[in-house]
């Protein structure tokens, strides 16, 4: 049986962003069924307006992984969908309060998702929260 | 045939160098053997874990001048 892990991406710190990603990328990528949903502060750095805009850092970490050779974060969720078919989803709820749709982000988002399906979706495996 | 090719993620951190090799091991065909060049303490021990529990076969993993050289076969 594959194994399962749900992350939930709330933070809109760069530390917390970079763990998320870094989680996601290497269980998708190692055969688990990764789902990762996005909601609060960080869900806004996913929108196509804000691109290129940078997450405050949290802790003297910050700096440290904002170096070049440090896989930036965007790009791991973007490696954990399309390397390891990991599901990228946003919390219908922060959509609304932010006044976007799925297709306003970057990456290749799934359907809208509430927190009834997150849950009934993570219920037989892990749920990780950053 | 199968092929050789390097892989060389020197200077990228972790997971820099396992999506790198993950990303070239999608593309190769079953008997292709890769060599990942990695300058990161953490990976050579964190990519060989991957190869196998994903089931593939590690050739070798040795360390040549602060570099270390992951000799994987492509398996499945």
């Amino acid at each position: 049986m594959t194994n399962k892990l749900s992350v939930m991406c709330v933070s809109g710190t760069l530390e917390k962003l970079q763990m998320a990603a870094m989680v996601s990328s290497v269980a998708a990528a190692t055969g688990e069924d990764v789902t990762v949903f996005f909601s609060m502060n960080a869900l806004k750095f996913f929108i196509k307006e804000n691109a290129e805009l940078a997450p405050p850092q949290e802790g003297d970490f910050g700096p440290l992984i904002n170096v070049e050779g440090v896989p930036a974060f965007r790009v791991l969720f973007e490696q954990a969908a399309e390397l390891g078919d990991a599901k990228l989803l946003a919390c219908s709820m922060a959509l609304d309060l932010l006044k976007v749709d799925p297709q306003d982000l970057v990456l290749d988002f799934g359907p809208a998702t509430g927190l009834t399906k997150f849950l009934s979706d993570a219920e037989d495996g892990r749920i990780v929260s950053f | 045939m199968p092929e050789e090719k390097i892989v060389d993620a020197r200077d990228t951190f972790c997971p820099g160098p396992l999506m790198e090799l993950i990303s070239f091991m999608k593309r190769a065909e079953i008997g292709d053997q890769l060599e990942l060049l990695s300058t990161d303490e953490g990976s050579a021990n964190d990519v060989p874990e991957w190869i196998s529990k994903v089931g593939h076969e590690l050739v070798s993993n040795e360390k040549i001048d602060d570099v270390w050289h992951i000799k994987v076969r492509k398996a499945k």
